[in-house]
């Protein structure tokens, strides 16, 4: 989603209080940003935290940063500059993780960002953006550019299934209808979901794509909520089952009393085998490859 | 805003907003440099809290900054955030902070907690408290300043200990690459912190020599002496302006000046008393801890 991400950005370059910060990251990607944005596109080095907290100080000064960087090198290693320079203070900074999940691949576990969103989600009005297709980057952007907080946003790539074209951006999308399993996704695993079920009839799955969290400032929506009574629930996440949206999802169905039929979620696993690959490969390692998919969910 | 017996004066101003400037910055008398030492001595007494050690060492500073040089385009961040009630009593000696809001510190249902809150208090742009972080921020409101063309001088106090903390160093390196001119960097250098002395646990001595080989222009200063630190704090050219403050942990209280459990003990009756009387301690005498 870089190239995505660089062409809604250079379309945004006019605004003249726009300012991005990258972490030294961008090589054969970001240049055309760079070029539109001149003494506004800022390499803050490999410095993280020093990059993040700048973000804070020209935020409060009425400017709009955008930071970016390979996620974990952002939620994980300036946690605290999130929290207290950033959220404390409810300042509209953009934090650009990029690679969610295992989209790093071999580059091994340093690069994973597994637990991003759902450790972000614990700090006071963070909102989430997980695109789940390429074509939803721009609506993102300016959904993240006009946020009067800050936000964060997870890239990955886009796993649009042959055949298929992707809804229009909207937090909830209803990606395919069915009798069977209401089955939710989060951002670009919502394609891979897609492909697994896509050729499925009427008695398939009832198939979402989430791409805003967490569900405390994105509720879901009506269709999806008459959706759930008497079925089973399943949750897709390339994401750590603590605190990603199945955990939340289940404690929204307790409390409001939504009468399940069954639940289930299939999660990242980390590393069982102990061994690295691709993004493919480690999905599959965690069964979230589309025929895992089928096999796991389906009755 | 306001909740039961704690109000800040009618003229207070948005978030982190920096007091008015004066017509004509007048200097800071000493007079009323001790008295509010003073208050700041009885309100860390009655508030029964310690830290007061790292307050009364950045207090002058403080001050100085506030009353002579801070106005509307100007930017003030309290790295070393345990310093917050030194930063409480300038305010208030400016007017931005009432007394009644200041009886408050440290008390239930404070505005006034012991590190400076995010949000809400005139002339308090950033809550800080965990170290490392203000320099960051200084360094983004100093950018800022010169990407949207405005004139404004950014401080930041930091602690001597803080410089252990590797975010502040790369604040340095980036303030100093970007070469921000309107960016000046105090360093409280009391020497002590929270469990020995700087030499003792990770030496950064002599502090200014060491941020020499960084494109930054040191001074060094006397940071209770009021006409020191107005020479060491002009404007600085082309460079960040980084000024080591030599200073007293504890200073103005004979009985724990250079004194390591100023830093967590609270004051007792005698000790603010002999304070403000100018009366020298008894016992241990002030020089004989960690000076």
């Amino acid at each position: 989603m870089r190239r995505e991400l660089c062409e809604a950005l250079v379309a945004r370059s006019a605004r003249s209080d726009l300012v991005f910060l990258t972490g030294d990251l961008g090589f054969g990607a970001l240049e055309p940003l760079r070029d539109a944005l001149g003494d506004r596109f800022i390499n803050a080095g490999i410095a993280e935290q020093n990059m993040i907290g700048v973000a804070a100080g020209l935020a409060s000064e009425g400017l709009e940063p955008w930071t970016y960087t390979i996620a974990p090198f952002c939620y994980a290693r300036a946690f605290e500059q999130i929290r207290n320079d950033i959220c404390f203070h409810r300042l509209p900074v953009r934090l650009l993780g990029n690679g969610g999940g295992y989209a790093y691949g071999v580059m091994g576990p340093t690069h994973h960002a597994l637990e991003d969103y759902g450790v972000l989600a614990t700090l006071p009005g963070l909102r989430i953006f997980v695109p789940a297709f390429d074509s939803d980057v721009a609506a993102v952007v300016e959904a993240a550019g006009i946020e009067p907080g800050p936000a964060y946003l997870r890239l990955g790539r886009g796993e649009l299934p042959a055949g298929c074209a992707a809804p229009a951006y909207a937090p909830w999308r209803r990606l395919r209808p069915g009798r069977g399993p209401v089955v939710v996704a989060v951002g670009p695993i919502a394609g891979i979901a897609w492909s697994a079920f896509a050729r499925d009839g009427e008695d398939g799955p009832d198939l979402w794509a989430v791409s805003e969290l967490p569900l405390a400032l994105n509720q879901p929506p009506r269709d999806f909520i008459e959706a759930l009574s008497g079925r089973r629930l399943c949750v897709v996440e390339e994401h750590v089952a603590q605190g990603g949206l199945g955990q939340a999802l289940a404690a929204w169905c307790l409390e409001g009393g939504v009468a399940l039929a069954g639940f289930r979620t299939a999660t990242a696993a980390g590393y069982p085998s102990g061994t690295y690959g691709s993004q493919a490969f480690h999905r599959r390692e965690s069964g979230l490859d589309a025929a895992s998919l089928r096999e796991r969910l389906m009755p | 805003m306001a909740r039961r017996g704690h109000t800040l004066r009618a003229e207070s101003r948005p978030h982190g907003a920096n007091p008015a400037p004066q017509e004509a910055p007048a200097p800071l008398a000493p007079g009323l440099l001790t008295l509010a030492r003073w208050r700041l001595l009885a309100m860390h007494r009655e508030a029964h809290v310690g830290h007061v050690g790292g307050n009364l060492s950045a207090f002058d500073a403080m001050m100085l900054v506030h009353h002579e040089m801070l106005g509307a385009a100007d930017r003030f961040v309290l790295s070393k955030g345990h310093a917050a009630g030194a930063l409480y009593v300038t305010l208030w000696s400016r007017g931005l902070i009432s007394e009644a809001e200041l009886a408050s510190f440290h008390a239930d249902a404070t505005r006034l907690p012991g590190h400076p809150p995010a949000g809400g208090l005139p002339g308090i742009r950033f809550g800080t408290g965990s170290l490392g972080h203000g320099l960051p921020l200084a360094g983004g409101l100093a950018l800022a300043a010169r990407l949207q063309r405005r004139e404004g001088r950014v401080f930041c106090l930091t602690s001597d200990g803080e410089w252990q903390e590797g975010s502040t160093f790369e604040a340095l390196i980036f303030c100093a690459h970007r070469r921000l001119s309107n960016l000046t960097i105090l360093i409280d250098h009391n020497r002590l912190q929270g469990f020995g002395t700087t030499a003792e646990v990770a030496s950064l001595d002599p502090i200014g020599r060491v941020l020499a080989g960084f494109d930054v222009e040191i001074r060094e200063a006397d940071g209770h002496d009021l006409p020191d630190m107005r020479r060491a704090l002009v404007p600085g050219t082309d460079r960040p302006v980084v000024v080591v403050l030599h200073t007293v942990k504890g200073r103005g209280v004979p009985a724990i000046e250079g004194r390591l459990d100023s830093h967590y003990l609270p004051l007792t009756e005698d000790q603010v008393r002999a304070a403000m009387l100018g009366i020298p301690p008894t016992g241990n005498a002030p020089g004989t801890g960690y000076a």
